[in-house]
């Protein structure tokens, strides 16, 4: 049903795209290229980003509304297994949006990319976009119990966008939000994908940072959900009537 | 009287059912933490870039993101009668259209300008952004009027609301469109000859520049041009979207599409 969805689907695609041609248009002011490159790989990983925050924060709610949580709670499968495969594929749409902001970038702004190690950059999108998700499935529980999930995983787009590096080098914040970014898969998964592209240095690293974050992320998502659940069965509170 | 009462009641009622629906739940997180988030966002690349003044871009982006409440809401006051089973009770009843959009339409405007407003002074508390005592009315006049120009826009999407669906995908792409012609973010000058003049038809393009000549220094005389191209926008946005809610509103008798769409 997402997938015919124009919210879900040709916005999550446009969006990034106002964005990025804001930042093209203002890096293009500054007069140097090199950042004009960083800001065309920025603003298409800005849209995985995008894809997942306002996707995952209403998963649950939108099963609420279709009244097939308690269906999808009651099934022998774990409830975690079910969420995560919302979360990670409504990442993937992300992969629409990369495409659509760097054709964009090339076209309308002339932005040629490089391309110095395929392989890693092979390797570093789909780590990018699997991480994202894993962190929208992180909040999706997490937002299990606020009957307006969607506007927290909005509100969370520019943030991530910010101290995630998509746009911003992270040496302009100050010292005490780059633990923060650390946190956040993101911000490895677009070194990562820099890296790749750019030749700047190994990609290896960050995607390997990405896996460790990703499986940190579920960890903590199946504890979540396995408490979350059970607090709400115990007060019957699930459906939040 | 009654048109009075139907403008001023009706608008009133109608406003307050739409905030039964917007708690602070999500009040705060869409219309005071994320302009907020938007205006670091600019003022951090505009820094990465090294182009425009911290300043520049939280008068940009506070006055640009009001269109949120103003286009959002003044959609959902009159399509999401649809969406509340009240649009045919509201357009079979004698009362008048005029006071009966245009009251809807006033305190949309009054959010949005307080929308503005607090982005405005919350931008400048977290970035350190001084602003001369003596600019703080006229500000306060730009942003009103920023926020009734684009509130007539709102209205000219309000009647298409009445026959599109997709009214979150359409508001979203204007909100879009307006970041990037408006010149809140870059000026418009640099903006390729086709998309300046485009520039110069849309709300928000010159209250924003008046917005930045007031803060910095200028009195309201000197941009009371800028001030009135602004208001004769939203005059003129407001005129065309009153007339095409009637036609759609015909249409929508014609084609028995009301309650459909």
């Amino acid at each position: 049903m997402l997938s015919q969805s124009a919210f879900d689907g040709l916005l999550a695609i446009l969006w990034p795209l106002f964005f990025g041609t804001v930042a093209f248009f203002m890096f293009r002011a500054g007069g140097d290229p090199d950042t004009l490159v960083y800001a065309s790989l920025g603003a298409a990983v800005m849209g995985v980003w995008t894809a997942t925050s306002v996707s995952a924060g209403s998963a649950l709610q939108r099963q609420r509304w279709h009244g097939t949580l308690e269906l999808l709670v009651a099934a022998p499968t774990h409830f975690s297994l079910t969420l995560l495969s919302m979360t990670v594929a409504t990442s993937t749409i992300g992969v629409y949006c990369m495409a659509g902001t760097l054709f964009w970038g090339r076209v309308v702004f002339g932005i040629e990319l490089p391309l110095e190690e395929p392989l890693a950059l092979a390797v570093a999108i789909p780590a990018t976009i699997v991480s994202i998700g894993l962190l929208g499935f992180l909040l999706s529980v997490t937002f299990a119990r606020y009957r307006t999930a969607w506007t927290l995983g909005a509100m969370l787009e520019y943030p991530v966008w910010l101290i995630g590096g998509f746009l911003v080098p992270l040496t302009l914040f100050p010292g005490w939000v780059r633990p923060i970014s650390w946190a956040l898969a993101p911000t490895w998964g677009m070194n990562a994908i820099r890296d790749a592209a750019t030749g700047s240095g190994s990609a290896w690293p960050d995607v390997a940072m990405c896996v460790v974050l990703g499986a940190a992320y579920t960890a903590t998502g199946v504890l979540l959900t396995n408490r979350i659940l059970f607090a709400a069965r115990q007060r019957a509170t699930l459906s939040l009537t | 009287m009654t048109s009075l009462r139907i403008f001023a009641i009706g608008g009133l009622m109608s406003f307050r059912a739409l905030f039964g629906f917007m708690s602070p739940w999500i009040y705060i997180p869409t219309l005071v933490v994320t302009p907020l988030f938007q205006i670091l966002l600019f003022v951090f690349i505009g820094r990465s870039a090294g182009v425009e003044s911290d300043t520049f871009y939280v008068v940009g982006n506070a006055i640009q993101y009001s269109s949120v409440p103003c286009l959002f809401a003044m959609t959902f006051t009159i399509a999401g009668e649809r969406f509340n089973q009240t649009l045919g009770p509201v357009l079979v009843s004698p009362a008048g259209r005029l006071p009966l959009f245009l009251g809807r339409s006033l305190p949309v405007i009054v959010n949005g300008a307080f929308v503005g407003a607090l982005s405005f002074t919350l931008g400048s508390l977290v970035l350190g952004v001084t602003v001369p005592a003596s600019a703080v009315a006229p500000l306060a006049l730009v942003i009103v009027l920023a926020s009734a120009s684009c509130t007539g826009l709102g209205l000219v999407l309000a009647g298409i609301g009445l026959r599109v669906r997709e009214q979150a995908v359409m508001l979203n792409i204007v909100f879009g469109l307006l970041l990037i012609f408006t010149g809140a973010n870059v000026p418009i000058e640099q903006l390729p000859e086709w998309m300046e003049a485009i520039s110069r038809l849309l709300p928000f393009t010159h209250a924003i520049e008046a917005g930045r000549e007031v803060v910095a220094g200028s009195g309201l005389g000197d941009v009371s041009g800028l001030l009135l191209r602004e208001l004769a926008i939203g005059v003129v946005y407001a005129v065309l979207g009153y007339r095409f809610l009637r036609f759609m509103e015909r249409q929508g008798r014609i084609h028995a599409t009301l309650e459909r769409a």
